[in-house]
Protein backbone atom coordinates (compact mmCIF):
# COMPACT_ATOMS: atom_id res chain seq x y z
CA UNK A 1 0.00 0.00 0.00
CA UNK A 2 1.33 3.32 -0.93
CA UNK A 3 2.19 5.92 2.13
CA UNK A 4 0.26 8.63 2.74
CA UNK A 5 3.01 10.33 4.81
CA UNK A 6 6.76 9.98 4.35
CA UNK A 7 8.62 12.04 6.66
CA UNK A 8 12.77 11.46 6.23
CA UNK A 9 15.00 12.75 8.39
CA UNK A 10 13.03 15.96 9.29
CA UNK A 11 14.82 18.26 11.11
CA UNK A 12 13.75 21.73 12.48
CA UNK A 13 15.01 24.79 14.46
CA UNK A 14 13.40 28.23 15.07
CA UNK A 15 14.87 30.83 14.11
CA UNK A 16 14.39 32.86 17.72
CA UNK A 17 15.21 30.46 20.03
CA UNK A 18 17.64 28.42 17.46
CA UNK A 19 16.73 25.54 19.95
CA UNK A 20 16.83 21.95 17.51
CA UNK A 21 12.61 21.21 18.25
CA UNK A 22 12.23 18.37 15.37
CA UNK A 23 15.36 16.32 15.34
CA UNK A 24 16.35 13.22 12.71
CA UNK A 25 12.37 11.96 12.64
CA UNK A 26 11.14 9.23 10.27
CA UNK A 27 7.82 7.86 9.97
CA UNK A 28 6.27 6.14 6.91
CA UNK A 29 2.13 6.46 7.58
CA UNK A 30 0.81 3.84 4.60
CA UNK A 31 -3.03 4.61 3.74
CA UNK A 32 -5.72 4.16 5.74
CA UNK A 33 -3.46 4.06 9.03
CA UNK A 34 -4.78 5.14 12.55
CA UNK A 35 -1.95 6.80 13.98
CA UNK A 36 -1.66 7.92 17.84
CA UNK A 37 1.34 10.33 18.37
CA UNK A 38 2.05 10.48 22.34
CA UNK A 39 4.73 12.16 23.70
CA UNK A 40 5.37 14.68 26.93
CA UNK A 41 4.61 18.38 26.73
CA UNK A 42 7.28 20.26 24.92
CA UNK A 43 8.46 17.12 23.20
CA UNK A 44 8.21 18.75 19.30
CA UNK A 45 4.69 17.26 18.48
CA UNK A 46 3.13 20.82 17.63
CA UNK A 47 6.10 21.56 15.69
CA UNK A 48 6.11 18.07 13.84
CA UNK A 49 2.23 18.83 12.56
CA UNK A 50 2.94 21.74 11.27
CA UNK A 51 5.69 20.89 9.11
CA UNK A 52 2.67 17.96 8.00
CA UNK A 53 0.56 20.79 7.29
CA UNK A 54 2.93 23.34 5.85
CA UNK A 55 2.89 25.87 8.19
CA UNK A 56 6.68 24.87 8.52
CA UNK A 57 8.58 26.06 6.33
CA UNK A 58 5.53 28.24 4.73
CA UNK A 59 4.57 30.40 7.34
CA UNK A 60 7.53 29.88 10.68
CA UNK A 61 10.99 30.67 9.15
CA UNK A 62 14.04 28.28 10.49
CA UNK A 63 16.53 26.26 9.83
CA UNK A 64 15.32 23.20 7.82
CA UNK A 65 16.55 20.08 6.42
CA UNK A 66 14.76 16.67 5.18
CA UNK A 67 11.45 16.50 3.61
CA UNK A 68 7.99 15.91 4.16
CA UNK A 69 5.85 14.20 1.54
CA UNK A 70 1.53 13.91 1.47
CA UNK A 71 0.20 12.15 -1.02
CA UNK A 72 3.26 12.48 -3.16
CA UNK A 73 3.32 16.04 -2.84
CA UNK A 74 6.38 17.34 -1.74
CA UNK A 75 5.23 19.71 1.62
CA UNK A 76 8.32 22.26 1.44
CA UNK A 77 7.09 23.05 -2.34
CA UNK A 78 3.51 22.79 -2.82
CA UNK A 79 1.83 25.85 -1.68
CA UNK A 80 -0.36 26.17 1.26
CA UNK A 81 -3.92 26.37 -0.62
CA UNK A 82 -2.66 22.93 -2.43
CA UNK A 83 -1.82 21.35 0.58
CA UNK A 84 -5.11 22.48 2.09
CA UNK A 85 -6.91 20.04 0.12
CA UNK A 86 -4.48 17.03 0.79
CA UNK A 87 -3.90 17.57 4.45
CA UNK A 88 -6.67 18.46 7.03
CA UNK A 89 -6.28 20.11 10.24
CA UNK A 90 -8.74 20.00 13.85
CA UNK A 91 -7.73 21.75 16.28
CA UNK A 92 -8.27 21.65 19.93
CA UNK A 93 -10.28 24.22 20.33
CA UNK A 94 -13.41 24.43 17.75
CA UNK A 95 -13.93 27.66 18.44
CA UNK A 96 -10.25 28.48 16.60
CA UNK A 97 -11.84 26.92 13.16
CA UNK A 98 -15.79 28.15 13.31
CA UNK A 99 -16.82 31.67 12.32
CA UNK A 100 -19.80 31.26 10.14
CA UNK A 101 -23.27 31.95 11.32
CA UNK A 102 -24.83 28.91 9.98
CA UNK A 103 -23.27 25.26 10.77
CA UNK A 104 -23.68 25.04 6.35
CA UNK A 105 -22.08 28.07 5.82
CA UNK A 106 -18.80 26.88 8.02
CA UNK A 107 -18.12 24.26 6.77
CA UNK A 108 -18.31 25.31 3.11
CA UNK A 109 -15.90 28.25 4.26
CA UNK A 110 -12.68 26.13 3.17
CA UNK A 111 -14.59 24.93 -0.01
CA UNK A 112 -15.78 28.63 -0.85
CA UNK A 113 -11.93 29.87 -0.38
CA UNK A 114 -10.80 27.57 -3.12
CA UNK A 115 -13.16 28.80 -5.50
CA UNK A 116 -15.26 25.42 -5.62
CA UNK A 117 -17.96 25.90 -8.22
CA UNK A 118 -21.32 25.70 -6.57
CA UNK A 119 -22.75 22.97 -7.06
CA UNK A 120 -19.63 20.77 -6.46
CA UNK A 121 -19.86 22.42 -3.17
CA UNK A 122 -23.37 21.59 -2.06
CA UNK A 123 -22.84 17.86 -2.93
CA UNK A 124 -19.51 17.87 -0.41
CA UNK A 125 -21.29 20.06 1.80
CA UNK A 126 -24.37 17.58 2.20
CA UNK A 127 -21.92 14.45 1.89
CA UNK A 128 -19.16 15.95 4.91
CA UNK A 129 -23.08 16.59 7.07
CA UNK A 130 -23.67 12.92 6.43
CA UNK A 131 -20.38 11.60 7.52
CA UNK A 132 -21.26 13.53 10.78
CA UNK A 133 -24.60 12.92 11.20
CA UNK A 134 -25.35 16.31 11.78
CA UNK A 135 -28.60 16.89 9.38
CA UNK A 136 -30.50 18.26 12.63
CA UNK A 137 -27.49 21.13 13.01
CA UNK A 138 -26.97 22.32 9.82
CA UNK A 139 -29.15 25.57 9.78
CA UNK A 140 -27.85 26.06 13.42
CA UNK A 141 -25.89 28.93 14.38
CA UNK A 142 -22.43 27.56 15.44
CA UNK A 143 -22.23 29.30 18.57
CA UNK A 144 -25.61 27.66 20.25
CA UNK A 145 -24.00 24.37 20.06
CA UNK A 146 -22.65 22.46 22.27
CA UNK A 147 -18.17 21.82 22.22
CA UNK A 148 -19.50 17.97 21.11
CA UNK A 149 -21.29 19.49 18.24
CA UNK A 150 -18.85 22.16 17.53
CA UNK A 151 -16.17 20.02 17.32
CA UNK A 152 -18.43 17.79 14.70
CA UNK A 153 -18.84 20.48 12.36
CA UNK A 154 -15.27 21.69 12.65
CA UNK A 155 -14.35 17.88 11.52
CA UNK A 156 -17.09 17.86 8.82
CA UNK A 157 -15.52 21.10 7.23
CA UNK A 158 -12.16 19.59 7.27
CA UNK A 159 -13.61 16.55 5.66
CA UNK A 160 -15.53 18.84 3.01
CA UNK A 161 -11.98 19.35 1.49
CA UNK A 162 -11.58 15.76 0.83
CA UNK A 163 -8.27 14.94 2.44
CA UNK A 164 -5.87 12.25 2.11
CA UNK A 165 -4.58 12.73 5.33
CA UNK A 166 -6.11 14.29 9.02
CA UNK A 167 -4.50 15.63 11.59
CA UNK A 168 -6.33 15.66 15.02
CA UNK A 169 -4.50 17.85 17.30
CA UNK A 170 -6.07 16.75 21.23
CA UNK A 171 -9.40 16.93 19.92
CA UNK A 172 -10.73 15.42 22.91
CA UNK A 173 -9.37 17.96 25.87
CA UNK A 174 -11.80 19.81 26.12
CA UNK A 175 -15.07 17.51 25.98
CA UNK A 176 -16.55 15.39 28.21
CA UNK A 177 -15.31 11.83 28.48
CA UNK A 178 -18.78 10.01 27.11
CA UNK A 179 -18.33 12.88 24.04
CA UNK A 180 -15.23 12.33 23.83
CA UNK A 181 -15.73 8.81 23.65
CA UNK A 182 -18.20 9.56 20.69
CA UNK A 183 -16.05 11.14 18.56
CA UNK A 184 -13.05 8.72 19.05
CA UNK A 185 -15.52 6.04 17.58
CA UNK A 186 -16.37 8.44 14.85
CA UNK A 187 -12.74 8.44 13.95
CA UNK A 188 -13.14 4.92 13.25
CA UNK A 189 -16.01 5.06 11.93
CA UNK A 190 -14.73 7.79 8.89
CA UNK A 191 -11.79 5.95 8.29
CA UNK A 192 -13.16 3.29 6.96
CA UNK A 193 -15.68 5.08 5.39
CA UNK A 194 -13.83 7.85 3.89
CA UNK A 195 -10.19 6.12 3.23
CA UNK A 196 -8.38 8.52 4.93
CA UNK A 197 -5.21 8.25 6.72
CA UNK A 198 -5.58 10.06 10.33
CA UNK A 199 -2.71 11.24 12.93
CA UNK A 200 -3.78 11.89 16.38
CA UNK A 201 -2.61 13.93 19.06
CA UNK A 202 -3.70 12.64 22.19
CA UNK A 203 -3.15 12.39 26.28
CA UNK A 204 -6.59 10.13 26.70
CA UNK A 205 -5.22 7.00 25.11
CA UNK A 206 -7.46 4.81 26.95
CA UNK A 207 -9.99 6.29 24.35
CA UNK A 208 -7.70 6.74 21.39
CA UNK A 209 -6.16 3.07 21.50
CA UNK A 210 -9.80 1.40 20.79
CA UNK A 211 -9.03 2.71 17.08
CA UNK A 212 -5.56 3.47 16.42
CA UNK A 213 -3.43 0.56 14.81
CA UNK A 214 -0.15 2.21 15.48
CA UNK A 215 1.40 4.38 18.19
CA UNK A 216 4.68 6.70 17.85
CA UNK A 217 6.27 8.29 21.11
CA UNK A 218 8.31 11.25 20.57
CA UNK A 219 10.48 12.38 22.82
CA UNK A 220 12.82 15.74 22.82
CA UNK A 221 11.88 15.81 19.04
CA UNK A 222 13.06 12.35 18.17
CA UNK A 223 11.12 9.30 17.50
CA UNK A 224 11.66 6.78 20.14
CA UNK A 225 8.77 3.96 19.87
CA UNK A 226 6.67 2.88 17.55
CA UNK A 227 4.52 0.20 17.72
CA UNK A 228 1.24 -1.49 18.02
CA UNK A 229 -0.41 0.27 20.71
CA UNK A 230 -0.17 -2.67 23.04
CA UNK A 231 3.61 -3.43 21.86
CA UNK A 232 3.97 0.10 23.29
CA UNK A 233 2.00 0.41 25.98
CA UNK A 234 3.01 -2.88 27.82
CA UNK A 235 6.91 -1.85 27.32
CA UNK A 236 8.77 -0.72 29.83
CA UNK A 237 9.79 2.28 28.11
CA UNK A 238 6.74 3.99 28.11
CA UNK A 239 6.05 5.31 31.41
CA UNK A 240 9.77 6.92 31.04
CA UNK A 241 8.79 8.78 28.44
CA UNK A 242 5.91 10.46 30.29
CA UNK A 243 3.13 8.53 28.35
CA UNK A 244 0.04 8.43 30.61
CA UNK A 245 -1.05 4.28 30.37
CA UNK A 246 -4.34 3.56 31.22
CA UNK A 247 -5.38 2.37 34.58
CA UNK A 248 -6.45 -1.01 33.02
CA UNK A 249 -3.68 -0.97 30.86
CA UNK A 250 -1.38 -0.84 33.93
CA UNK A 251 -3.57 -3.54 35.44
CA UNK A 252 -3.47 -5.70 32.60
CA UNK A 253 0.44 -5.59 32.74
CA UNK A 254 0.51 -6.77 36.18
CA UNK A 255 -1.82 -9.84 35.65
CA UNK A 256 0.37 -10.64 32.61
CA UNK A 257 3.62 -11.50 34.76
CA UNK A 258 2.26 -14.08 36.30
CA UNK A 259 0.20 -15.32 32.89
CA UNK A 260 -3.27 -14.73 34.16
CA UNK A 261 -3.80 -12.85 31.28
CA UNK A 262 -1.89 -12.63 27.71
CA UNK A 263 -1.22 -8.68 26.13
CA UNK A 264 -1.60 -9.61 22.54
CA UNK A 265 -4.07 -6.80 22.64
CA UNK A 266 -5.12 -4.09 24.76
CA UNK A 267 -8.09 -5.12 26.84
CA UNK A 268 -11.01 -2.76 28.10
CA UNK A 269 -11.46 -3.39 31.91
CA UNK A 270 -14.47 -5.82 31.17
CA UNK A 271 -12.91 -7.59 28.64
CA UNK A 272 -9.76 -8.34 31.10
CA UNK A 273 -12.29 -9.06 34.03
CA UNK A 274 -13.22 -11.94 31.85
CA UNK A 275 -9.95 -13.18 31.05
CA UNK A 276 -9.19 -13.48 34.66
CA UNK A 277 -11.20 -16.50 34.84
CA UNK A 278 -12.93 -14.56 37.66
CA UNK A 279 -15.72 -12.20 35.79
CA UNK A 280 -19.32 -12.75 35.58
CA UNK A 281 -21.16 -15.26 33.75
CA UNK B 1 -17.36 26.07 55.90
CA UNK B 2 -18.97 26.55 51.88
CA UNK B 3 -22.73 25.98 52.25
CA UNK B 4 -25.20 26.65 49.49
CA UNK B 5 -28.74 27.16 50.50
CA UNK B 6 -31.24 26.19 47.18
CA UNK B 7 -29.36 28.19 44.98
CA UNK B 8 -30.84 28.96 41.40
CA UNK B 9 -28.80 30.83 39.02
CA UNK B 10 -30.05 31.59 35.77
CA UNK B 11 -28.25 32.44 32.79
CA UNK B 12 -29.24 35.72 30.26
CA UNK B 13 -30.13 32.98 27.66
CA UNK B 14 -32.40 31.63 29.97
CA UNK B 15 -30.23 28.55 31.08
CA UNK B 16 -31.04 27.95 34.81
CA UNK B 17 -27.14 26.54 35.40
CA UNK B 18 -27.96 26.40 38.88
CA UNK B 19 -31.53 24.31 39.76
CA UNK B 20 -31.74 24.19 43.34
CA UNK B 21 -28.49 23.33 44.74
CA UNK B 22 -27.89 22.87 48.13
CA UNK B 23 -24.41 21.86 49.47
CA UNK B 24 -22.65 22.06 52.77
CA UNK B 25 -18.48 21.46 52.03
CA UNK B 26 -16.50 21.58 55.40
CA UNK B 27 -13.15 22.90 55.74
CA UNK B 28 -10.04 20.61 54.73
CA UNK B 29 -12.59 18.84 52.23
CA UNK B 30 -11.19 17.61 49.00
CA UNK B 31 -14.11 17.55 46.42
CA UNK B 32 -14.15 16.66 42.71
CA UNK B 33 -17.29 18.18 40.41
CA UNK B 34 -17.67 16.21 37.68
CA UNK B 35 -20.41 16.11 35.10
CA UNK B 36 -20.60 16.58 31.12
CA UNK B 37 -20.08 20.16 29.38
CA UNK B 38 -22.92 22.34 30.43
CA UNK B 39 -24.07 20.77 33.56
CA UNK B 40 -23.03 23.61 35.65
CA UNK B 41 -19.68 23.06 37.64
CA UNK B 42 -18.36 26.27 36.44
CA UNK B 43 -21.22 28.30 37.54
CA UNK B 44 -21.09 26.68 40.64
CA UNK B 45 -17.49 27.33 41.34
CA UNK B 46 -17.91 31.42 40.49
CA UNK B 47 -20.72 31.07 43.35
CA UNK B 48 -18.06 30.01 45.85
CA UNK B 49 -15.66 32.82 44.11
CA UNK B 50 -18.42 35.26 44.21
CA UNK B 51 -18.53 36.11 40.59
CA UNK B 52 -21.47 35.28 40.26
CA UNK B 53 -24.38 35.54 42.74
CA UNK B 54 -27.67 33.25 43.26
CA UNK B 55 -30.71 34.60 41.88
CA UNK B 56 -32.63 32.75 44.77
CA UNK B 57 -31.16 31.30 47.86
CA UNK B 58 -27.42 31.49 49.46
CA UNK B 59 -24.30 30.93 49.00
CA UNK B 60 -22.07 31.19 52.46
CA UNK B 61 -18.27 31.29 52.72
CA UNK B 62 -17.27 30.58 56.46
CA UNK B 63 -20.50 31.92 57.41
CA UNK B 64 -20.41 35.51 54.84
CA UNK B 65 -23.12 35.77 52.39
CA UNK B 66 -21.33 36.48 49.30
CA UNK B 67 -23.81 39.10 48.18
CA UNK B 68 -22.91 41.09 51.22
CA UNK B 69 -18.88 41.22 50.42
CA UNK B 70 -16.96 42.02 47.41
CA UNK B 71 -15.29 39.96 44.88
CA UNK B 72 -11.87 41.00 46.24
CA UNK B 73 -12.14 40.33 49.75
CA UNK B 74 -13.60 36.84 49.35
CA UNK B 75 -10.82 36.51 46.95
CA UNK B 76 -8.38 36.42 50.19
CA UNK B 77 -10.09 33.47 51.43
CA UNK B 78 -10.83 32.06 47.82
CA UNK B 79 -8.49 31.08 44.97
CA UNK B 80 -9.34 30.03 41.58
CA UNK B 81 -7.19 29.00 38.61
CA UNK B 82 -9.59 28.67 35.56
CA UNK B 83 -9.99 26.66 33.16
CA UNK B 84 -8.88 28.85 30.52
CA UNK B 85 -5.09 30.09 31.92
CA UNK B 86 -5.37 33.37 29.81
CA UNK B 87 -8.77 34.52 31.27
CA UNK B 88 -6.04 35.48 33.96
CA UNK B 89 -2.71 36.31 33.22
CA UNK B 90 -1.55 40.18 32.10
CA UNK B 91 1.50 40.98 33.76
CA UNK B 92 4.78 41.99 31.96
CA UNK B 93 6.42 38.90 33.90
CA UNK B 94 6.17 35.56 35.28
CA UNK B 95 7.66 37.35 38.45
CA UNK B 96 5.10 39.93 38.79
CA UNK B 97 2.18 37.49 37.69
CA UNK B 98 2.57 36.34 40.88
CA UNK B 99 3.62 39.33 42.54
CA UNK B 100 0.58 41.03 41.00
CA UNK B 101 -2.22 39.88 43.92
CA UNK B 102 0.17 39.88 46.92
CA UNK B 103 0.94 43.68 46.50
CA UNK B 104 -3.16 44.12 46.39
CA UNK B 105 -3.09 42.27 49.21
CA UNK B 106 -0.42 44.39 50.90
CA UNK B 107 2.07 41.71 51.67
CA UNK B 108 5.22 43.44 52.68
CA UNK B 109 8.02 43.24 49.64
CA UNK B 110 10.54 41.09 51.36
CA UNK B 111 7.87 38.63 51.77
CA UNK B 112 6.55 39.25 48.48
CA UNK B 113 9.95 38.64 47.07
CA UNK B 114 10.13 34.89 49.41
CA UNK B 115 6.76 33.77 47.74
CA UNK B 116 7.36 34.45 44.36
CA UNK B 117 10.79 32.78 44.21
CA UNK B 118 9.28 29.96 46.50
CA UNK B 119 5.96 29.20 44.24
CA UNK B 120 7.68 29.44 40.69
CA UNK B 121 10.62 27.21 41.99
CA UNK B 122 7.90 24.51 43.41
CA UNK B 123 6.24 24.98 40.14
CA UNK B 124 8.95 24.43 37.92
CA UNK B 125 8.64 28.17 36.40
CA UNK B 126 12.27 29.82 38.04
CA UNK B 127 13.66 30.23 34.74
CA UNK B 128 10.88 31.95 32.99
CA UNK B 129 11.06 34.59 35.83
CA UNK B 130 11.80 37.64 33.88
CA UNK B 131 9.54 35.98 30.37
CA UNK B 132 6.11 37.78 29.29
CA UNK B 133 3.18 34.75 30.50
CA UNK B 134 2.30 34.93 26.95
CA UNK B 135 5.49 33.27 25.70
CA UNK B 136 4.58 30.07 28.00
CA UNK B 137 3.09 27.10 26.74
CA UNK B 138 -0.35 26.15 27.58
CA UNK B 139 0.58 23.23 30.63
CA UNK B 140 3.11 25.99 32.12
CA UNK B 141 0.47 28.52 32.07
CA UNK B 142 -1.42 26.80 34.28
CA UNK B 143 0.70 25.96 36.35
CA UNK B 144 1.73 29.65 36.82
CA UNK B 145 -2.04 30.31 37.51
CA UNK B 146 -1.75 27.90 40.42
CA UNK B 147 1.52 29.47 41.65
CA UNK B 148 -0.35 32.96 41.43
CA UNK B 149 -3.04 31.29 43.77
CA UNK B 150 -1.09 29.39 46.37
CA UNK B 151 1.85 32.18 46.73
CA UNK B 152 -1.20 34.21 49.04
CA UNK B 153 -1.94 30.72 50.71
CA UNK B 154 -6.24 30.70 50.89
CA UNK B 155 -7.79 28.46 52.64
CA UNK B 156 -10.55 27.55 49.92
CA UNK B 157 -8.17 26.78 46.73
CA UNK B 158 -10.52 25.63 43.39
CA UNK B 159 -9.18 24.16 40.16
CA UNK B 160 -11.28 24.09 37.23
CA UNK B 161 -9.77 21.29 34.60
CA UNK B 162 -6.33 21.28 36.06
CA UNK B 163 -5.25 18.30 33.47
CA UNK B 164 -5.99 19.49 30.09
CA UNK B 165 -3.04 20.26 28.04
CA UNK B 166 -0.53 18.45 30.91
CA UNK B 167 1.62 15.35 30.24
CA UNK B 168 1.22 11.94 32.14
CA UNK B 169 4.66 13.94 34.46
CA UNK B 170 2.76 16.99 34.86
CA UNK B 171 -0.47 15.42 36.03
CA UNK B 172 1.58 13.21 38.54
CA UNK B 173 2.95 16.55 40.03
CA UNK B 174 -0.52 18.02 40.07
CA UNK B 175 -1.71 15.30 41.91
CA UNK B 176 1.20 15.78 44.53
CA UNK B 177 0.28 19.49 45.16
CA UNK B 178 -3.04 18.56 46.05
CA UNK B 179 -2.06 16.12 48.47
CA UNK B 180 -0.12 18.79 49.76
CA UNK B 181 -2.78 20.80 50.36
CA UNK B 182 -4.79 19.00 51.18
CA UNK B 183 -2.10 17.96 54.21
CA UNK B 184 -2.15 21.43 55.11
CA UNK B 185 -5.96 21.41 55.89
CA UNK B 186 -6.87 23.63 52.51
CA UNK B 187 -10.50 23.18 51.14
CA UNK B 188 -9.79 21.86 47.68
CA UNK B 189 -12.65 21.50 45.33
CA UNK B 190 -11.57 20.16 41.51
CA UNK B 191 -13.87 20.37 38.51
CA UNK B 192 -12.24 18.02 35.94
CA UNK B 193 -13.81 15.22 33.37
CA UNK B 194 -10.48 13.80 33.72
CA UNK B 195 -12.08 10.84 36.26
CA UNK B 196 -8.64 8.72 35.85
CA UNK B 197 -6.50 11.27 37.41
CA UNK B 198 -9.43 12.04 40.34
CA UNK B 199 -9.81 8.04 40.89
CA UNK B 200 -6.46 7.94 43.03
CA UNK B 201 -7.48 10.84 45.37
CA UNK B 202 -10.77 9.30 46.95
CA UNK B 203 -12.30 13.07 46.69
CA UNK B 204 -15.70 13.49 48.02
CA UNK B 205 -17.67 13.25 44.29
CA UNK B 206 -20.43 15.81 43.24
CA UNK B 207 -22.10 14.56 40.29
CA UNK B 208 -24.15 17.25 38.39
CA UNK B 209 -26.42 17.29 35.56
CA UNK B 210 -28.30 20.02 34.20
CA UNK B 211 -28.04 22.63 36.73
CA UNK B 212 -28.68 19.74 39.82
CA UNK B 213 -26.55 17.74 42.26
CA UNK B 214 -27.33 13.93 41.16
CA UNK B 215 -25.22 12.46 43.18
CA UNK B 216 -23.06 13.21 46.04
CA UNK B 217 -20.53 11.10 48.34
CA UNK B 218 -17.19 9.46 48.56
CA UNK B 219 -15.68 8.62 45.35
CA UNK B 220 -15.84 4.89 46.11
CA UNK B 221 -19.94 4.99 46.48
CA UNK B 222 -20.44 7.85 43.92
CA UNK B 223 -18.36 5.43 41.10
CA UNK B 224 -20.16 2.63 41.51
CA UNK B 225 -23.53 4.12 40.54
CA UNK B 226 -23.37 2.95 37.34
CA UNK B 227 -26.67 4.96 36.68
CA UNK B 228 -26.24 7.49 38.01
CA UNK B 229 -22.91 8.23 36.46
CA UNK B 230 -24.34 7.22 32.77
CA UNK B 231 -27.65 9.63 33.31
CA UNK B 232 -25.07 12.37 34.03
CA UNK B 233 -22.66 10.85 30.89
CA UNK B 234 -19.55 10.64 33.29
CA UNK B 235 -17.00 7.81 32.44
CA UNK B 236 -16.59 5.53 35.63
CA UNK B 237 -12.93 4.99 35.97
CA UNK B 238 -11.72 1.45 34.59
CA UNK B 239 -10.46 0.30 37.70
CA UNK B 240 -14.21 0.67 39.30
CA UNK B 241 -15.38 -0.93 35.78
CA UNK B 242 -13.03 -3.93 36.32
CA UNK B 243 -14.14 -4.58 39.71
CA UNK B 244 -17.83 -4.66 39.16
CA UNK B 245 -17.28 -7.11 36.27
CA UNK B 246 -15.84 -9.66 38.59
CA UNK B 247 -17.79 -12.49 39.95
CA UNK B 248 -16.71 -11.96 43.34
CA UNK B 249 -15.47 -8.82 44.90
CA UNK B 250 -13.85 -7.10 47.69
CA UNK B 251 -16.25 -4.91 50.04
CA UNK B 252 -14.30 -1.39 48.02
CA UNK B 253 -13.23 -1.35 44.61
CA UNK B 254 -10.01 -0.74 43.78
CA UNK B 255 -7.79 2.54 43.96
CA UNK B 256 -4.36 1.43 42.10
CA UNK B 257 -3.78 -1.85 39.64
CA UNK B 258 -1.85 -3.04 42.11
CA UNK B 259 -4.72 -3.38 44.89
CA UNK B 260 -6.07 -5.25 42.26
CA UNK B 261 -3.46 -7.61 41.58
CA UNK B 262 -3.17 -8.23 45.44
CA UNK B 263 -6.83 -9.17 45.75
CA UNK B 264 -6.70 -11.51 42.50
CA UNK B 265 -3.79 -13.48 43.33
CA UNK B 266 -5.08 -13.54 47.18
CA UNK B 267 -8.20 -15.30 46.21
CA UNK B 268 -6.42 -17.37 44.13
CA UNK B 269 -3.79 -18.94 46.65
CA UNK B 270 -6.86 -19.35 49.01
Amino acid sequence: MANVLEIEKLNFTYVDTWKKVVSDFDLAVPEEEVVVLAGPSGCGKSTLLRAVNGLIPHMYGGQYSGSVTVAGKSVKDTPMRDLAQTVGFLFQNPENQIFMFSVERDIAFGLENLGVPRPEMRKRVDEAISLLGIEHLAQRAPHELSDGQKQRVALAGVLAMRPRLVILDEPTSLLDPRTAAELVELVGRLRKETGATFVIVEHRLDLVTRVADRMVVMDRGAKVLDGTPSQVLFGDEAELYGIAVPAATRLQKLLAKDGAVGTDRLMGPEELAAETGRGKK
Amino acid sequence: MIRFEDVVFVHQNGVRALDGVSLDIPDGETVAIVGENGAGKTTLVKHVTGLLKPREGRVLVDGVDTTSVSTARLSRKVGVAFQNPDHQLFSESVREEVAFALRNFQFPEDMIEKRVKLELGQFGLAEYERSSPLVLSGGEKKRLTLACILAWDPGIVILDEPTVGQDAIQKEKLSETIRMLRSQGKTVIVVSHDIEFLWPLQPRTIVMKSGKVVGDGPAKECMLDSEVLRSARVAQPQLVSFYRHLSERPADPFVDPLDAKRWLSGGRAG
